[in-house]
């Protein structure tokens, strides 16, 4: 499934206490189970069904996603930057598929 | 005779506008007998200890003209400390097939209790926001949202 990629922004510098915003969006269908495809048939659910984002290996933000978040999940959360340090962002999908990115944040 | 044509016309609106009237004021009365079950499902994640209404800042459209992608973001006045913090936020729709929307798992290192998301909305209905803190509390809050096209599919 090379057609999802996942987008993240972060900003590349900030100040030390700064909280920053982070933007991610993922390309995904997120079949709800309850749509139809043209011929009527019910297209089985498929969604991305937990997001977490990591700071240097620790869990900061995670996130349980349910059939009722729209297409290509769009996920803004904020972070509180302490030290410079690579956020790790994972969306694991109803197959155990994991899509992933990583990001590096500098801190002064 | 401009008059009298203008009389005739509003009349016949006047009558199909009772008529209108009539059929969507005994819609809501259908939807709140039926049991909430976004409510029910408050109970269930609070154990039956219930929440407090509470000012959160839940940012949502008053009308959604596409139900698939309803924005939704939150704010909460939280210190955000290993002693004080906001553990848990669940987005809860009473309206959709399931209530529930999405789970928030919050850390203190996020410095702030905040988050942004799209969601689907079936038809018009309440948003739920429910607040877990680290010492047990729950807050909550609520906001309608009228959604013109569903977006939860046939």
């Amino acid at each position: 499934m090379s057609s999802i990629k996942p987008r993240v922004k972060v900003p590349k510098e900030v100040s030390i206490d700064e909280i920053v915003e982070i933007k991610t969006l993922i390309r995904h269908p997120m079949h709800s189970g309850r749509m139809k495809d043209a011929d009527g048939q019910t297209i089985p659910r498929q969604i991305i069904n937990f997001f977490i984002a990591k700071f240097n290996g620790k869990d900061v933000f995670k996130m349980e996603l349910e059939p009722s978040i729209s297409t290509n999940p769009y996920i803004v959360f904020q972070f509180k930057a302490k030290e410079s340090g690579t956020f790790d962002f994972e969306w694991i999908d109803d197959n155990g598929e994991k899509y992933s990115i990583s990001k590096k944040m500098a801190v002064s | 005779m401009k008059l009298k044509k203008l009389r005739k016309i509003s009349r016949r609106n006047a009558l199909q506008l009772i008529a209108t009237f009539t059929g969507t004021a005994m819609l809501p009365s259908i939807s709140f007998s039926q049991t909430n079950k976004a409510l029910d499902r408050i109970n269930e994640i609070t154990k039956g200890l219930g929440a407090i209404e509470s000012d959160i800042y839940l940012d949502l459209p008053e009308i959604a003209e596409n139900g698939n992608q309803v924005k939704v973001s939150f704010e909460m006045d939280s210190p955000m400390t290993e002693t004080d913090h906001v553990k848990a936020v669940y987005i809860l729709a009473d309206g959709n097939p399931s209530p529930n929307v999405a789970k928030f798992y919050f850390t203190p290192e996020m410095g702030s209790c905040s988050a942004t998301t799209r969601m689907r909305l079936s038809k018009t209905q309440n948003v739920y926001l429910l607040a877990e803190n680290n010492n047990g509390q729950f807050l909550m809050t609520n906001a309608k949202v009228k959604v013109t096209i569903g977006g939860c599919g046939g």
